[in-house]
This record gives structure tokens, sequence and C-alpha cells, in this order.
């Protein structure tokens, strides 16, 4: 705490604090003046533009699917692909990644594939998580992507307890936790980024400040100089970014991890950006927001801003782009019929997982729930046939 | 065996748990060098470093939080709440994620190391906020578990196992009785299985449930319905989630009697689900209506604390009541 002292009274001005935005790339591709890229290998930094590519292609298709009727619900990342992929490229796969839900970038980057982020979608019994969360609440052990929930900013204090354990097992590891400028709101999130502070836990606290939460503008969120002012706050290191900028998302999120790693202290980023879609299927932004703030945005799409600097690189062209979205559609679509035909999680399932082993009330009251489907079948089709599977 | 307060229990059963096993790690508000409000935490941060007990920043919700996510990496985390009454900011993060972790992720993560321990119950003159009974409404969360020990005996034992569970447990510690309970208890490590309720008294006419510190009010009433020639059998129920329905239901069919006791309020107290579940298991076997003796369904009072609770007198006129019925 300062010990400086003042001997008149005066009220600290709140806009003492005025972070600028870390920026490398311009969106035509080019880099800003005094500006370098980091060193990405071609096959890397193609690596990184699938993802991104797959990202978007997955969210249109998801998207059609919902309104088809065929998934209840979805949450497409449009917009923000860089600010997930970008960050997720610079840590190892060790470190481990607690998400809000509007990060399958990241995922993906993981090596989730079309046939896992489907089996999700459509809560079929090849699912992870055995069909019982909604849509996109995606959770991987193999890939360190922690299993979504849906209640917000659970996961800030949770990642940092997270890389308290790493810390204490003494792995070489971090804990990223996203999350977005709403649920930077919640009591959580000072909960969370305080404790990590005090408690020495090297986490990246990573803030999608995308200018909304549902129809709720930032202005009518915080007062302050956004997220990233309270990081100073709670005395950690604090850096703003570009988020449609894949290059600057990388390079800050790398500084952030060695910092973190070396120091055992946590980081806060807040990658600027904009939400281009609709929060969820079950939204409609235009009650909300103009046609033009929406434009204006779309002309900072953060893809083709990625795409023109490795197009620049001499890595990539449009027959290669052409390929692309043509193999990720024929993937993702042929991965959605089968997904959508597999069977629901047999009834077992029901009462597995509540516990690690179902207690003997859990027992009878699946016995008799099954009693009961065979009294009668009709009513209850996806289970009655399978009841003994 | 060697005498011990109910802290001193508490405190053994965590420096043996801490010291068997690395994962095992302790932190609250004034856990860490202080050793906590109560010294339930006393030189466990001397003995085994600041690193796995420690002081938090004073936020029931971060607590509890940080304590999933350690969980869930693979630590046993024994998280403090100070008091029962503040657990309530963590409602969100025991109900929401703790109960659920496991079953959402399809087991691909849990925080089943996880243990919460927490000072409950009134009997001090702690007014409102230093006298709530809340587990009933942790007993309607699926994938928890609930525990509360009697004695100091109990106490260690049932820590013990709560500490290694696979399943998250909020273990409830009766804190009226933290020194004035002191009893024999085993200098060795040991584990009493949760899930069990443990018939302290066996008796022929009326059943008596209850856990916790009214585990000592039932015994007394038993004691002075004995002089008039009733038989009570006495049970401590222990864990409330999951609840012993077994042992509960085949003593009523026995007796033919039922009488359930707590300090939390009547109305959706636990004392509703053992009655409901009683009346359907025995309905054959009562002979009069299950009788409930709790606290009144009125924020803790201060200053009409010996009228609000479930004494041993309200208990042993409630025996009289359903043995006349």
């Amino acid at each position: 705490m300062s010990q400086s002292t003042v001997h008149k009274p005066e009220l600290m001005d709140e806009n003492l604090l005025s972070i600028p935005t870390f920026k490398l790339l311009k969106q035509d591709g080019t880099l800003y003046q005094g500006a370098s890229a980091p060193d990405f290998s071609e096959d890397f930094a193609v690596k990184v533009y699938q993802d991104l590519v797959f990202t978007r292609v997955l969210d249109e298709r998801m998207i059609n699917a919902q309104r088809q009727g065929r998934i209840p619900f979805y949450l497409a990342s449009l917009g923000e692909e860089a600010a997930s992929v970008g960050s997720a490229a610079a840590l190892s796969d060790h470190d481990m990644i607690f998400a809000q839900y509007r990060e399958q970038g990241a995922l993906r980057l993981r090596g989730f594939t079309a046939q896992q982020f489907m089996d999700q979608c459509f809560s079929n019994e090849l699912d992870l998580g055995k069909g019982r969360q909604m849509p996109i609440h995606y959770g991987s052990k193999a890939l360190n992507y922690m299993t979504i929930s849906s209640p917000l900013a659970t996961q800030i204090p949770q990642a940092a307890g997270y890389a308290y354990g790493q810390k204490l097992a003494g792995l070489d590891a971090v804990t990223i936790c996203y999350f977005g400028e709403g649920a930077a709101s919640e009591g959580d999130f000072h909960a969370g980024v305080n404790m990590a502070a005090v408690l020495n836990c090297p986490t990246l606290f990573l803030c999608r400040n995308n200018g909304y939460a549902i129809s709720t503008p930032a202005d009518e969120q915080f007062k302050g100089d956004g997220v990233a002012s309270r990081g100073i706050g709670y005395g950690i290191k604090t850096i703003r970014v570009d988020g449609n900028d894949l290059l600057a998302m990388y390079e800050a999120t790398r500084i952030a991890r060695d910092y973190a790693l070396e120091n055992n202290a946590p980081v806060l980023i807040e990658a600027m950006s904009y939400r281009l879609g609709a929060h969820s299927t079950s939204d409609d932004p235009t009650g909300y927001r103009s046609k033009d703030e929406e434009a204006k945005w779309a002309k900072k799409d953060p893809v083709l801003r990625y795409k023109h600097w490795l197009t620049k690189q001499g890595w990539w062209d449009d027959d290669k782009e052409k390929a692309l979205y043509a193999e990720y559609r024929e993937d993702i679509l042929s991965q959605m019929k089968a997904a959508e035909k597999r069977p629901v999680p047999t009834l077992d399932h029901l009462i597995e997982d509540v516990y690690d082993q179902p207690s003997d009330q859990l027992r009878k009251q699946l016995s008799e729930l099954k009693q009961h489907i065979r009294q009668y079948p009709d009513n209850y089709p996806k289970t009655a046939g399978r009841l003994d599977a | 065996m060697s005498q011990m307060n109910l802290l001193q229990a508490i405190n053994n059963a965590l420096d043996i748990a801490m010291e068997k096993d690395d994962k095992v790690v302790c932190f609250g508000e004034d856990v860490g060098f202080f050793g906590g409000v109560f010294r339930a935490t006393s030189h466990l941060q001397e003995k085994y470093g600041r690193a796995r007990c420690f002081n938090t920043p004073l936020v029931e919700q971060g607590i509890i939080g940080f304590a999933n996510g350690l969980a869930s990496q693979g630590h046993k985390p024994v998280a403090e709440i100070q008091f029962g009454d503040y657990i309530f900011p963590a409602f969100d993060q025991i109900v929401n994620e703790t109960a659920k972790f496991r079953y959402r992720s399809g087991n691909e993560f849990d925080v089943g190391g996880l243990t919460i321990r927490t000072p409950y119950g009134g009997g001090i003159k702690g007014g409102h906020y230093h006298s709530q009974s809340p587990e009933a409404y942790f007993a309607h969360t699926p994938g928890l578990k609930i525990v509360v020990p009697r004695n100091p005996h109990q106490a260690k034992g049932l820590l013990l196992a709560s500490i290694r569970d696979e399943n998250p447990v909020i273990f409830f510690e009766p804190k009226r009785l933290y020194r004035a309970s002191v009893g024999d208890v085993p200098e060795e490590d040991y584990e009493l299985p949760i899930g069990k309720a443990d018939v302290v008294r066996e008796g022929s006419d009326i059943t008596l449930l209850a856990w916790g510190a009214q585990m000592e009010i039932i015994s007394d009433a038993a004691e002075k319905a004995d002089k008039d020639g009733i038989d009570c059998e006495v049970i401590d129920l222990r864990s409330i989630l999951p609840w012993d329905i077994e042992t509960v239901v085949s003593s009523v069919q026995k007796t033919g009697r039922l009488l359930i006791s707590h300090e939390a309020p009547l109305t959706n107290g636990f004392g509703a689900e053992i009655a409901a579940t009683v009346q359907e298991e025995a309905f054959l076997s009562l002979e009069s209506p299950i009788m409930r003796v709790c606290g009144l369904d009125v924020p803790y009072p201060l200053a009409h604390e010996t009228e609000y609770m479930p004494d041993a007198t309200k208990v042993y006129e409630a025996i009289k009541r359903s043995i006349h019925y």
C-alpha cells in the first residue's frame, strides 16, 4: 500500500487509469509500425487459421441446425474467434482451460473433433458428458478443458484454485480462465481474482469484452475503464489487447503465461472485441443495437485479418481457402447426420455420477422408473425399447 | 485412548489426514497461523507449512469456488466456513457447482476430494447469525453428502471418513459442544461410516431420532421418560444425506412410534423428509402420528433462545403425547 500522503483533500479521478490497447496487425494484414509478429512457423500459422475457419463453419452449421429444430440451443462465437484461438495457441497442452461458453475455438485448437462437437450438441450416447447438459457445454479431461457450466463466473475462483493445485503439485503449468465482461460483474469475479492475487496462483484471467451481455451494453455494466482497470486494483499484472488481432492475442498470452509461471502470480488480459452474432439462438439483437454498429465491426473481422497476414507470408491462397471450407462443411455435416442418429445414453446413466456410486435411494428410484416405463412404453419412446441395455 | 474435547478431536483428525496425505489442504478465514476462531486448525500451519494451511480473503463464495477448483485438480481441500450462518454466499458454488460437478461432466471431472467444515447450531447466545442449522437447505441437493457428529469420538471418525470420501461432504460441527463435549478418543487413525445411523440406546416403546448437539437433548428426555416406565430407542442419524432409511424404519417397525427432533425450524426441516418416508415405509406399524420437536418457524432469536430451542422438556412432553395417543 502506498505510503505517500497529501494535506489537502483531493478526490482521485477515475480517469487516472487509462489503459492502452495492444495491437500488432492492421485489418489489411500488415503490421503496425514498430510492431513485430510472433515467431510462427508456417505449419503452426496454418494450423491456427484452420481452427479459426473450423470454428466459423461449426457455428454457421449449428445455428442452422437449431433453426431446423435439430438441436434445442446453440451459441456462436462469431467475431471473437481470434480471442480464444489466439490466446489458447500460446498455451502448453498441459495448461488447464476454464471456459465460459463462447470459446469453442480454444477447444478445437486442443483437438476436439467434429464428431465430439456433434455428439455433445445432440446429447447422444457418445457425448463425453453423457447427454446431461445443454448444447455447447463441452468438456474433456484428455484435452485439459474443464466442463462448461451455465452459471456465470463460477469458474473464476475455481480457476484460481485449480492453478494453486498445479503449483502445489509442482506442475509446469498454468490455468487460463475465460469469461465475458458481463460475467465480470458477478461477485465470483471479485472473489476469484482477489484470491488468485493474494494466494499467488498462476492463473490467466481472460475477459472477452465484446460490448454486450445479451442486451445490456457495456456502459450499463460498469463505469470504470473496462475490466482491465480492475486488475490494477487487485494488484496484478494487466494488459488490454485488440481481441480481433490474433497475433496480439497470442503475444499477450505468451508473455502473460511466462510471467505467471515465473512469479506464481495471476495476470488479467482484457480482449476488446464485438459479439457479431446474436447472444444465442434464443436472442434477436435487432431489438437493442443498430445495423450500422454491426457493419462497422464486421469490417474488423478477425478471421479475415489473420488470413490477410497469412496470405502475405505466402502461406495461404484462394485454392487452399476453398478446399478448407469444403472439407470442414462436409466433415461437420456428415458428423451431424451420424450424431443425430445415435441413441441417447441408456437410462442407467440417469442415476450414475451423482455420486461416485449410486446410493440405495437412487437405485430404488431408477427401478421404480423402469417399472413405470414398462407399464407405459408408448409414453417414453426413447428409452422403452432399451431399458435393460 | 485419550480425553479430547470436540475441537481437539477435529484438530487431531485434520492433523492425521494432513500427515498421511499431502493432497489434504486446509484453508478459510483465520485458519492459518491463528488456527481458526475456534482453534480447530491450531498448529497445522506450523506443522505442514503455509502452502497447505492458510488464510483466505474474507469471501465465502471465493473459498468454496477456490476449493472446487483445487479439488477438481486432484487435491483434497478441507475448506472452513467460519459459521454455518455465513455459508449462504457460497450457496451457488455448493449447489450449482460442487454438487453437480461429476454428474454434469459425465465423470470427466469431479470434486470428490472436497470437505466443507462449518460450525452450526444454537445454545450459545449467538442470535440470528451465529446459531443457524442450515442442513435442510443442502439436503435438497443431489450430489452432496451431509454429516453431523455428536461427540469427539464421532467427530474424529466421521471427519476422517469425510475427507477421504470420493464425494463432496459438508461437515456440520455442533459448536455448542466444541468444548463442552469431552470423551475418550482413540489416538490412532479410524473412520466411521458415512450414511449409517447409530443406535445409541435400544428401547421398545418409541424411537427418538436426532443428530449433532440435539442427541444430548433427546438422550436426556429418554432418561426422564425411563423414570415413567417408557422405554425409548435413541438413534443418532449422523448422516443427513444420504440418510439411513433402513435403520430408522426397522426401529419404528419395532417400536411403532417415532419422534424426530432438530434445532432448525419445523417447516421443511429435515424432519419432514424423515416423517414422510417413515409413514410410507412403516405405515402399518405406526401407532401414533410422527412427532416433530423442532425450532419455531422464526429467525433464531436472542432473548428467547431458551424458549425457541427444542429442549429436553419439550421432547419429554412429546414422548408422553405419542405414548398416550
